[in-house]
């Protein structure tokens, strides 16, 4: 998997790179001006609802909506009915896995079993939300209710209630021959563990668990379709990838991916929840049936309670080191949920859990388990977060143990270039050593902590950057300035950081590229906003790009000139020949002047592989040992960013991903109930952090060039919520002597551990 | 579907006049009535605070207010902020200091925080916190929206007479 093609130009200084201009889109976002999906009004447009089910489990005996068709106002129903007949027919959503298409129908509407409360049953179109919503409920669905099952362990009993009755655990690509709710087992492992453990002088073995949580976006989920008579459909929609978006309704309409066309709105947030179709598929349906355009937008606790959320698990991990903290062996067990359908985010979970160590001997199961919860979906490094809060305590009580400074024991054994992961992969450089290097200097590991019930914990953490497809293209006006397009949903300020490595390439100024994320039907294939990938792989599309443009820029003035294009020196956007010089934007004139063809350019790219970004997190913590409430005094995150183009938006990454981290680790989850049903489906009862809850976040930039980018980019997305659930709690064990093994670290659940430490 | 009550409000400094049925929120009216998208929905049950507006001075969920309830009453939107093409101070810190990645909270926050600053024109950081700790943000942390607060509060003072 490691991409080896060196393509690092080793430049020394930068013009626009590394500066911190003003984000393009930015007039548009602080004035209300910026249109989100919710916010079009499109002309005879009707509004869409979901009934959504009950129980937790139940088989669909009956569906009867004739009495939702009276009420007035209504235009349209739909059930699974509504959807051609879905063949097991297979997507590629990257980072999301591989969905299979009759199962993702079934989650958009449900076929034949519910298998969440809140799984989506059918839906109706008509005059006003309001009128959807009374309608919805005159609906009559007959359940026959089924046992359920929401915690990852109970799912794996023989005696669970099974979810699909049809599935065998996969193992190792061969399939098992009884009904279970595991629907794959997975194995890395390399060298010999059994010998490791036997060399090691210390041994430390823990069991770990965590609750579901979710990504949280401020814009609940909406989109806006219009199925013409012509068979063309249209989609105005909230998506981290408007050609994924595209590819799956197409699928699963039967329609090829050329009649629709996917129009990516401004999008109020992702993190990896706004990849698979929930809405879509079924306002398209619900379009095509009543001939107008049919809104849809969820409810905050269908939020919750229909969209993914990331997987509760329960992990296992031992690890052996030597008197002097050599590590020689690891074995991890982990068991994440999926939810109601098979595919979770064990697979990147198994790849994580000792990605960040050198370990000659080690073992990896992991296990893909329905339950009866929404369908997980990834969540900003998907599974690596909760494998961290395993692996990284570990490391931690084995560094206490051995009498060894934390930061020094991740030294001695940290992941560098050379070093083989356990499911195969070797590392090209890495920024794993730098990072540490860059806690232990930093002002926050340099200041002493004092004071009672207080602690300080550290924690690394790892993620891939993917490569896969990117386009854009370009067009150079009269007066110089590059009018970018391309395909990449920009959710955190990345039409800029695109915009800045064409304008870096060319020698111009950030704010002589206009960058605009453009519809499905307008730029070449681009593969979604994810998986770190966009100001990489991108990025990497964008400098293409603008050799292209200087290629074509060279020739219209070789033209101008009467030279050859090959005699032409371009230096910092300045054209020069034989005594002559122009500027990128003379030039740009002349070509227009000398009525010379347009300059308009192309990239696409598909970076194979992926390459890798680490992160060393710091937290001092209070802990009131009255009430087990846990308070962050002081936090730092410093990441590996190879090269931070947007240095101001790579440190919001960074901080983002702390806090998002740090609710994780000390209030959210998913709350059940003995029904199974999720109790705290509001932002009131769920309780993200506030400002209040949060000190500054320090960021340290630290930058290894990534040697498969031409300016050495890494993305630094994901690998930023990795960390913060294991580093506070080694922070709670540093202020309280406890070991908290599983997440939240609530404060009744400190509190009782506090109180039964004595 | 119950019979719409007239109702004539100041927005933005502009008389505005719309029809609104008993249940519809004053967000409803807002967004869906007079086209003004500005205020977002996050969670309509006053949770996020994306849907903050000015309400007779007040910063308030509009989603937790009632369209009948602005008869009479003065509303300040985000759309509101800006003057003749020139950003206002606070609009103007949140892109300079990158407060914000994805935007959908950034109205609600930006109404929050000139509330804020109109009413304590110097506050400290535990005060800013605790006044914007109705508006969640997912993708900032806080850190640099704090830190815009700080830095309008000090162009403000400078501008002040």
């Amino acid at each position: 998997m490691a991409h080896t093609e060196e393509l690092y130009l080793g430049k020394k200084s930068y013009n626009v790179i590394g500066t911190r201009p003003i984000r393009h889109d930015g007039a548009d976002k602080v004035t209300g001006k910026a249109v989100y999906t919710s916010d079009l009004h499109l002309p005879n447009l009707a509004h869409g609802k979901i009934l959504r089910s009950p129980h937790a489990h139940a088989r669909i005996k009956s569906i009867d909506v004739s009495e939702a068709l009276q009420v007035p106002g209504v235009f349209a129903v739909v059930t699974h009915d509504d959807f051609p007949d879905l063949e097991n027919k297979v997507a590629n959503l990257g980072e999301a896995g591989m969905v299979n298409l009759l199962e993702l129908g079934a989650n958009c509407l449900a076929k034949g079993k519910v298998l969440y409360k809140g799984h989506a049953v059918a839906a109706v179109a008509a005059a006003s939300t309001h009128v959807a919503e009374e309608a919805v409920l005159k609906i009559k669905v007959e359940y026959e209710v089924l046992p359920s099952v929401t915690w990852v362990l109970d799912a794996m009993a023989p005696t669970a209630p099974i979810l699909h009755e049809n599935l065998r655990t996969d193992f190792m690509g061969k399939k098992e021959d009884k009904p279970t709710n595991v629907a794959l087992h997975l194995q890395f492992e390399k060298g010999n563990i059994a010998e490791g453990f036997q060399s090691a002088d210390v041994i430390v073995e823990r069991e770990f668990k965590t609750a579901s949580v979710h990504q949280g976006y401020i814009e609940p989920h909406v989109t806006v379709a219009l199925w013409n008579e012509d068979s063309r459909l249209k989609i105005w929609t909230s998506t981290q990838g408007s050609f994924v978006c595209r590819q799956q309704v197409a699928e699963l309409l039967g329609i090829a991916v050329s009649q629709c066309v996917v129009v990516p709105c401004e999008i109020g947030g992702g993190f990896g929840g706004k990849i698979a179709v929930y809405l879509e598929p079924v306002a398209a349906l619900l379009s095509r049936k009543c001939g107008r355009p049919v809104k849809m937008s969820m409810q905050r606790n269908e939020v919750f309670e229909g969209t993914g959320p990331t997987p509760g698990s329960f992990m296992r991990v031992k690890i052996g080191a030597k008197k002097d903290g050599t590590l020689v062996a690891g074995e991890a067990w982990l068991a994440y949920d999926c939810g109601g359908f098979p595919g979770g985010v064990i697979g990147p979970g198994c790849m994580c859990v000792f990605s960040c160590y050198e370990f000659p001997n080690a073992k990896v199961d992991g296990f893909d388990v329905l339950n009866n919860k929404p369908h997980t979906q990834a969540y900003r490094a998907p599974g690596a977060t909760q494998a961290a809060f395993a692996c990284e305590q570990v490391i931690d009580e084995l560094a206490a143990k051995l009498n060894i400074d934390p930061i020094e024991f991740r030294l001695k054994n940290a992941a560098k270039e050379g070093t083989r992961r356990v499911d195969g992969p070797v590392y090209p450089r890495v920024g794993f050593i730098e990072c540490l290097e860059a806690a232990k200097n930093s002002p926050h590991w340099k200041t002493p902590l004092t004071g009672k019930n207080r602690g300080r914990g550290i924690a690394a953490g790892f993620w891939f950057n993917i490569g896969c497809a990117s386009s854009c293209s370009a067009s150079v006006n009269d007066d110089g300035r590059v009018t970018l397009v391309e395909g990449s949903t920009d959710i955190g300020g990345s039409r800029t950081s695109i915009a800045m490595q064409l304008a870096e390439t060319l020698g111009i100024g950030a704010h002589d590229v206009q960058p605009q994320v453009a519809d499905t039907d307008s730029v070449g294939y681009t593969f979604l906003t994810g998986g770190s990938r966009v100001t990489f792989a991108t990025g990497l599309a964008a400098y293409q790009l603008g050799l292209d443009l200087q290629g074509q820029m060279k020739q219209r003035a070789a033209e101008i000139w009467g030279c050859g294009a090959d005699t032409i020196k371009v230096e910092n956007g300045n054209y020069s020949h034989n005594g002559h010089t122009l500027s990128f934007k003379q030039l740009a004139a002349k070509v227009a002047e000398n009525g010379l063809p347009p300059v308009v350019g192309r990239a696409s790219v598909a970076p194979e592989g992926s390459t890798n970004a680490f992160g060393v997190h710091i937290a001092d913590v209070e802990v009131d040992p009255e009430t087990g409430k846990v308070t962050v005094l002081r936090y730092t995150s410093v990441q590996d960013a190879g090269k931070a183009i947007h240095p101001s938006y790579v440190e919001g990454q960074l901080q983002g991903g702390a806090v998002q981290g740090i609710g994780w680790a000390l209030n959210e989850e998913y709350f059940y109930d003995d029904k199974n049903q999720m109790r705290n489906a509001s932002f009131l009862d769920y309780r993200m952090p506030t400002c209040l809850d949060v000190p500054m976040i320090e960021t340290i930039i630290v930058e290894v060039p990534n040697p498969t980018h031409p300016y050495g980019v890494r993305g630094v997305g994901e690998t930023p919520i990795v960390a913060p659930p294991a580093t506070i709690a080694n922070a709670v064990h540093a202020a309280t002597g406890c070991r908290m093994t599983s997440l939240p670290i609530s404060p009744p659940v400190l509190w009782k551990a506090i109180s039964t430490k004595a | 579907m119950s019979k719409k009550t007239h109702v004539t409000a100041t927005l933005n400094g502009e008389t505005v006049e719309f029809l609104c049925e008993p249940r519809h929120s004053l967000l409803e009216v807002l967004r869906d009535t007079l086209q003004m998208t500005g205020a977002k929905e996050g969670c309509n049950n006053g949770n996020c605070g994306a849907c903050t507006v000015m309400l007779n001075g007040r910063p308030v969920n509009s989603c937790l207010v009632l369209g009948v309830e602005a008869e009479g009453a003065t509303l300040e939107t985000v759309e509101g902020i800006a003057s003749h093409a020139h950003l206002h101070p606070i609009q103007q810190c949140f892109l300079e200091g990158a407060a914000l990645q994805c935007g959908i909270c950034t109205p609600g926050f930006l109404i929050a925080a000139k509330a804020l600053l109109e009413q304590n024109p110097n506050p400290s950081e535990h005060e800013i916190r605790f006044k914007l700790a109705n508006n969640l943000c997912r993708c900032t942390g806080y850190d640099k929206i704090v830190k815009a607060v700080q830095a309008a509060a000090l162009e403000l003072q400078k501008a002040a007479p």
